[in-house]
């Protein structure tokens, strides 16, 4: 048997070779899956990876890419900030949840007034109210010393409660005829998210996505404050001698993935969803912790990560239409995909060893 | 004896019921983490479990067959994170999460075509002549073996880790695996059998709910229990009886909330549905309020990767 050695410093190539690695076992384990289930593995894999790009219904498919890879991306940016201080916020999908409501509310509450700055105000409710059901764990956190993990995910629970209860009670579309759901957004254009480019598939939260792995880069490798982030995930009693307050570090990295996740449903929300409705949110706040860590918690690899991540989704719903694969198959391929990517980790931080070979001494 | 439309004697007898899956589930962790290891896919063990329960139960028509399918499954399911943070020294928050997707996404898989069936009953354990008792009848003899078996195992737990050997070992892993290493103990060989366990008995709790609780197969047809289940370990302190009361007392008010919507409560549905997510909160916090660093009984190494390097 093999044993493992610790390297005595992280290897470069590892840290970016893990991810493509993954990638490829995920394919090919995928395969044998899709294989197993009666599929045509090559034919599968290439609908998921190439048609979406280059394919027949490119055109269009690429388009998609940017509108899921966008929440995607600006959800794991604010997740990964705090899991690189070692701290876990797990609920991002309530906070998107709250965004959403929030910042629709504000929206629905001045129907139909038509005014340019509706739509600031709602970013900002948005990104305001996924910032306070963050900052319920935050809090909890710092004064109680209680574990954010499971309080966060417990919130997750409560906002789909509380989602059902807009949905079908205080943000109910009065002239819905009783269905439940909000007013559609397609039809109050102050209120809208609409594309701004629409062959690229770009609209309000793409531009936020992509400005904010920009500035979350920035600020993780030229800003104190990202500094200290690293620090304290890293060595956190040399973080606290440098003066590093681990309370208002806790409530600076909740606060900024709450609202990253609450801007992220206020767009998903007023664009690609039209309307509050029951199940509006399609489990992006989960699939984001998968590709904070794809992206190997570093903002401008997120970018990437959420691209892929995206491609499985778009892909996979192709692969459902035209080759009747069912969608939870996408949804093991992609915790397939996290389970690869942190078994294959190891070779950062370590070698294979034989027994026998020179060195292992 | 009514009170409010609800009758007490039913509603202990149904709590104890409804405890079943995190109790199991929770009594699993509590050994799991005990010996020093992290594992936040008690969710996706669970619903597995509930998956291969009621597929075993239903195949060979034996609802006993099927809670040995239910413990199978979240045994091999567990047995994924096991090789990914004990072999390949992955991180165990991140692999827990990675296992409760994955076990969604399977379950969600492999259930398609099992909605709508009925599995074979798990009846009352005891004669109807004790279960018909007044009062003591329904809360000590009318229940199916499960409920049982989960009061057991919680005693079972409590003398293996307070009075064997066995249980030393597992607490000096997960206490300080430097020292138990140097005793001569295999830490992460001793981890990865606490965690298959743990993985059985969330894959058992799993199937109560399929086969007993429900019963019927639903896509995370779990709904969040596993996610409980780890809070009650916090709020237990790491101890089986306490594990115990906590389950008692979550099955409790997921009980009451659910009378109340039937009663016709003044306050709505959606916010009982909440009340057992926010009461798990409130006790999380009065259970760690006033302590600094680490919670009251945490085990010293919990969540912390062994790799021997000597």
């Amino acid at each position: 048997m093999f044993r493992l050695e610790k390297r005595p410093t992280p290897s470069k190539f590892w840290l970016y070779a893990t991810p493509p690695v993954a990638v490829i076992l995920t394919m090919i384990a995928g395969g044998i899956l899709f294989a197993a289930m009666g599929k045509n593995p090559f034919e599968v894999i290439r609908t998921i990876f190439w048609d979406p790009v280059f394919g027949e219904f490119a055109f269009y498919l690429r388009g998609q890419l940017l509108v899921k890879a966008g929440p995607l991306i600006l959800i794991a940016i604010g997740l990964a900030l705090g899991f690189r201080a070692g701290i876990w916020n797990i609920g991002a999908e309530g906070q998107y949840i709250m965004g959403a409501i929030f910042g629709a509310a504000v929206g629905l509450a001045v129907f139909p007034t038509e005014n340019r700055l509706i739509f600031p105000v709602m970013v900002i409710a948005g990104a305001f109210g996924g910032w306070l059901w963050a900052m319920i764990p935050a809090i909890l956190k710092t004064r109680f010393n209680t574990n954010e993990i499971l309080v966060s995910l417990m919130l997750v629970y409560v906002a789909e409660t509380i989602l059902a209860k807009a949905s079908t009670g205080f943000l109910k579309n009065p002239e819905g005829m009783g269905f439940p759901g909000s007013r559609n957004f397609s039809s109050y254009p102050a209120a809208q998210n609409g594309f701004i480019y629409e062959p690229l598939g770009l609209h309000w939260g793409g531009v936020a996505a992509l400005v904010t792995g920009v500035l979350a880069y920035i600020l993780l490798t030229r800003h104190q404050a990202g500094f200290q982030i690293k620090l304290a995930g890293q060595a956190p009693r040399a973080a606290r001698f440098h003066g590093v307050s681990p309370a208002r570090l806790v409530v600076l990295c909740m606060g900024i993935s709450g609202a990253l996740a609450g801007l992220a449903g206020l767009f998903e929300v007023t664009g690609p969803a039209g309307q509050i409705s029951i199940d509006f949110n399609t489990g992006y706040g989960f699939t984001a912790i998968i590709v904070a860590f794809l992206g190997r918690l570093n903002p401008l690899g997120i970018v990437l990560a959420g691209f892929l991540m995206a491609l499985t989704y778009v892909g996979g719903e192709m692969a459902s239409t035209n080759l009747g694969l069912p969608d939870a198959a996408i949804q093991v391929f992609q915790g397939m995909l996290l389970f690869f990517l942190l078994a294959v980790d190891v070779l950062t931080n370590y070698r294979f060893r034989l027994p026998f070979s020179v060195g292992a001494k | 004896m009514d009170l409010g439309g609800i009758n007490p004697v039913i509603l202990i007898a149904t709590l104890m019921a409804s405890a079943v899956p995190i109790l199991l589930a929770a009594l699993g962790e509590t050994v799991v983490e005990r010996a020093g290891v992290l594992n936040l896919g008690v969710e996706g063990m669970m619903v597995i479990g509930a998956l291969g329960g009621f597929i075993v139960a239903v195949q060979t028509g034996s609802p006993v067959m099927g809670f040995i399918g239910g413990a199978v499954a979240g045994a091999v399911l567990s047995l994924i994170f096991a090789a990914l943070t004990q072999v390949f020294l992955a991180n165990q928050v991140a692999t827990g999460l990675a296992l409760t997707l994955f076990g969604l996404g399977v379950s969600s898989l492999g259930g398609q075509g099992y909605n709508g069936i009925k599995p074979p009953p798990t009846g009352q354990l005891l004669p109807d002549v004790l279960a018909d008792l007044p009062v003591v009848g329904p809360i000590l003899f009318g229940h199916d073996w499960v409920v049982y078996f989960s009061i057991l195992m919680t005693a079972v737990l409590w003398w293996v880790l307070k009075s064997t050997r066995i249980g030393l070992i597992i607490r000096a892993v997960g206490e300080s695996h430097e020292a138990a290493h140097a005793l001569g103990y295999k830490v992460n060989r001793i981890r990865l059998m606490c965690i298959a366990f743990g993985g059985a008995m969330a894959g058992m709790g799993g199937a109560y709910v399929s086969l007993a609780r429900v019963p019927q197969w639903v896509d995370g047809i779990t709904a969040g229990a596993g996610w409980i289940a780890l809070a009650i370990v916090v709020f237990a302190s790491w101890k089986p009886w306490r594990v115990l009361i906590g389950a008692y007392l979550f099955g409790g008010i997921t009980v009451l909330q659910l009378n109340l919507q039937v009663a016709g409560s003044i306050i709505p549905v959606e916010y009982l549905s909440m009340a057992p997510y926010l009461i798990t909160i409130l006790v999380l916090v009065i259970m760690s309020a006033g302590r600094k660093g680490k919670v009251n009984g945490a085990p010293a190494a919990l969540g912390q990767n062994f790799h021997a390097s000597r």
